[in-house]
């Protein structure tokens, strides 16, 4: 059995003379828990439907387990679905709607009765069997759409922002407890969300999805500490993004200064852009800090402040602390070569690995 | 404080409407039936419903405006169904619903017209070499007309509860396995129900006491209550005749409408 359970090979889909998915190709793994982020419209929605089934690719292919399903119906894929909205059946309870995928498969009685009782058990709603779903808050509908996808007993989970209605709170015990699951039942899940912190924290692997393509995958902290150009740096987290010039290998020049840094197997002067994390930024007085900025607003964030600073370039610096600044004054900013990361202009996904892989080594 | 005030106000002039065209009729009609033609108490009236004729117009009455519920079920989901599947399914709700703005009469003359002897329909048939046949004054043009007429009412609720289903049920069973078939037996059926009542009621009460179009259209071969009423009342002048009778049918209307819901439930 191969490792490769989906595989999309140059999918393209076209609605109504707009194009959603532009020329796409990934491979998703068994038994991992991958996420596709990006906002509203940029086709991450769209792949899921793709792999449900409910829409069919206008050119290339897609394959589940190596064999090609675009003309498979979504019926007879070995997928299941957690849907934004739940889409519960109001006319069934609980039990009946978790067991409504064994009822058509004709499961015997007496297993739809035991497979239920499982699922509901994995999702702590034991007990609940007999309610309507009118009568279950909105946590514990998710918890039955969970139950009524993985009682099929899928290799393959697809969820549609199904946190995205819940408040704050639950939402991030949700996050823990769909991570445990997919952990302790082994299958893939392909999660869907436009929340980063959400991707970063439950994902083994994420599709960060612009205007219909893949900007870049990869693990969570790849894409944090290494994004590959400035969308990704500004959607996965905050980011201080500057223009800067490559000087030579490990020296970068910005904000009128040189500095050192790590980056490599760029061009001799090459205009480039450089980023630096809000909370890689320490701030000191401005005799010793590398840059001297100017506070130009401070917000209080609860775990830490948000300050907003300006050079004299008229860069923006923002920088997380636990500390507090007064505003207008002068302070400087420091940082380890490390913090700095440099993004080559235009580069694509596979030469931005080749490169990363020629100076590793 | 002020505005519920003036909401009780606003609602004199409707209660005011009930008691005198709603109940003050009803109880004018109770009591009409316990009256002979002289005017004279009596239970006679319905005794007399007892006899063969008016079981065999009961029994009409009921077999016309269930056939005429089950056509217009069997021919309306349908039409509801791919309704909500077109384009442009608000005209299309629109151009199907026209025909009921029409007065009952015009459309039942229409018929008259397009179904006798000299009408296009005989016409076509004399054409294609089948020759002319008698179309009117027998059961299948009276229900085909009643059909007709009342489908509009099928239809309608039937289309509003398919159109208030969530799409996303649709592809969650899609996605649990279910086959389109599937899929209308277990998601879209069950969820079309209270339409489906609706629509029963709106067809089958009235179609009840139907009685113009049992004359005109049916030649007065289809006697139903509706038609025996109307004789009472007009002809015969027994006015506690056919008041008794309308109190059964009221009653009929009820036990149907409490039958339905228990049955859908």
């Amino acid at each position: 059995m191969s490792n490769t359970i989906i595989r999309f090979e140059n999918v393209t889909k076209v609605f109504d003379d707009h194009i959603v998915l532009d020329n796409v190709s990934f491979e998703i793994e068994r038994g991992k828990f991958y996420t596709l982020l990006g906002p509203s419209g940029c086709g991450k929605t769209t792949i899921l439907r793709l792999i449900a089934g409910f829409v069919e690719p206008t050119q290339g292919n897609i394959y589940i387990d190596e064999n090609c399903v675009n003309k498979i119906p979504a019926n007879l894929r070995p997928v299941n679905t957690v849907f934004q909205d739940y889409a519960l059946f109001p006319h069934l309870n609980v039990f009946e709607n978790v067991a409504f995928g064994l009822r058509i498969k004709k499961v015997s009685a007496h297993e739809v009765k035991e497979r239920v009782a499982n699922a509901l058990k994995f999702v702590n709603l034991e007990g609940f069997e007999n309610r309507e779903i009118t009568e279950m808050s909105g946590g514990q509908r998710q918890r039955v759409a969970i139950a009524r996808a993985i009682v099929n007993q899928p290799q393959l989970v697809l969820l549609d922002e199904p946190l995205s209605a819940l408040d704050l709170k639950l939402r991030t015990e949700m996050q823990y407890e769909l991570r445990e699951l997919q952990q302790r039942l082994g299958i893939t899940f392909v999660f869907v969300t436009h929340d980063q912190e959400e991707a970063l924290a439950m994902s083994d692997e994420i599709f960060v999805l612009n205007k219909g393509t893949i900007q870049q995958s990869g693990t969570p902290t790849d894409i944090y500490d290494e994004p590959i150009n400035r969308f990704v740096a500004d959607f996965i987290g905050e980011s201080n993004i500057v223009e800067g010039t490559m000087l030579a290998d490990n020296l970068v020049s910005f904000a009128n200064r040189t500095f050192d840094c790590v980056d490599m197997g760029f061009n001799q002067n090459e205009p480039v852009e450089v980023i630096i994390r809000p909370e890689d930024l320490e701030m000191t007085s401005a005799e010793t800090g590398k840059i001297p900025v100017k506070v130009d607003s401070q917000l209080f964030r609860g775990v830490h402040y948000e300050i907003c600073c300006y050079d004299d370039f008229k860069n923006e610096w923002l920088v997380h602390s636990t500390k507090k600044v007064e505003v207008g004054s002068t302070i400087g900013l420091d940082f380890d070569p490390e913090a700095i990361h440099i993004m080559r202009l235009g580069e694509t996904e596979a030469e931005f690995d080749k490169r990363l892989e020629a100076y590793e080594d | 404080m002020k505005t519920k005030n003036f909401g009780r106000f606003a609602l004199i002039p409707y209660a005011i409407w009930i008691v005198l065209f709603v109940i003050a009729p009803l109880l004018l009609i109770a009591y009409n039936s316990f009256l002979d033609i002289e005017g004279n108490f009596t239970l006679l009236n319905y005794a007399k419903l007892f006899s063969p004729v008016y079981m065999k117009m009961m029994f009409n009455s009921f077999l016309y405006a269930s056939i005429v519920t089950a056509v217009s079920l069997l021919v309306g989901y349908p039409v509801a169904y791919l309704l909500s599947r077109t384009k442009h399914k608000r005209l299309w709700l629109v151009l199907m619903i026209l025909p009921s703005w029409i007065n009952l009469l015009l459309k039942t003359y229409a018929f008259l017209g397009i179904l006798g002897t000299e009408g296009p329909v005989n016409a076509f048939l004399e054409a294609i070499g089948i020759g002319g046949q008698q179309l009117l004054f027998n059961d299948f043009s009276f229900i085909f007309v009643s059909t007709y007429i009342f489908i509009p009412f099928m239809i309608l609720p039937i289309f509003n509860a398919i159109e208030k289903i969530n799409p996303s049920l649709i592809y969650a069973s899609r996605d649990l396995g279910a086959s389109n078939i599937t899929t209308f037996q277990r998601v879209i059926f069950p969820l079309t129900k209270d339409g489906i009542q609706s629509g029963f009621q709106l067809v089958f009460i009235p179609t009840l006491s139907l009685f113009m179009i049992t004359r005109l259209i049916a030649g007065n071969r289809v006697i139903t209550l509706g038609t025996a009423i109307e004789q009472h009342f007009l002809v015969t002048q027994d006015w506690g005749m056919g008041s008794a009778i309308a109190v059964v049918l009221i009653i009929a209307m009820a036990i149907v409408m409490y039958a339905t819901r228990k049955i859908m439930k």
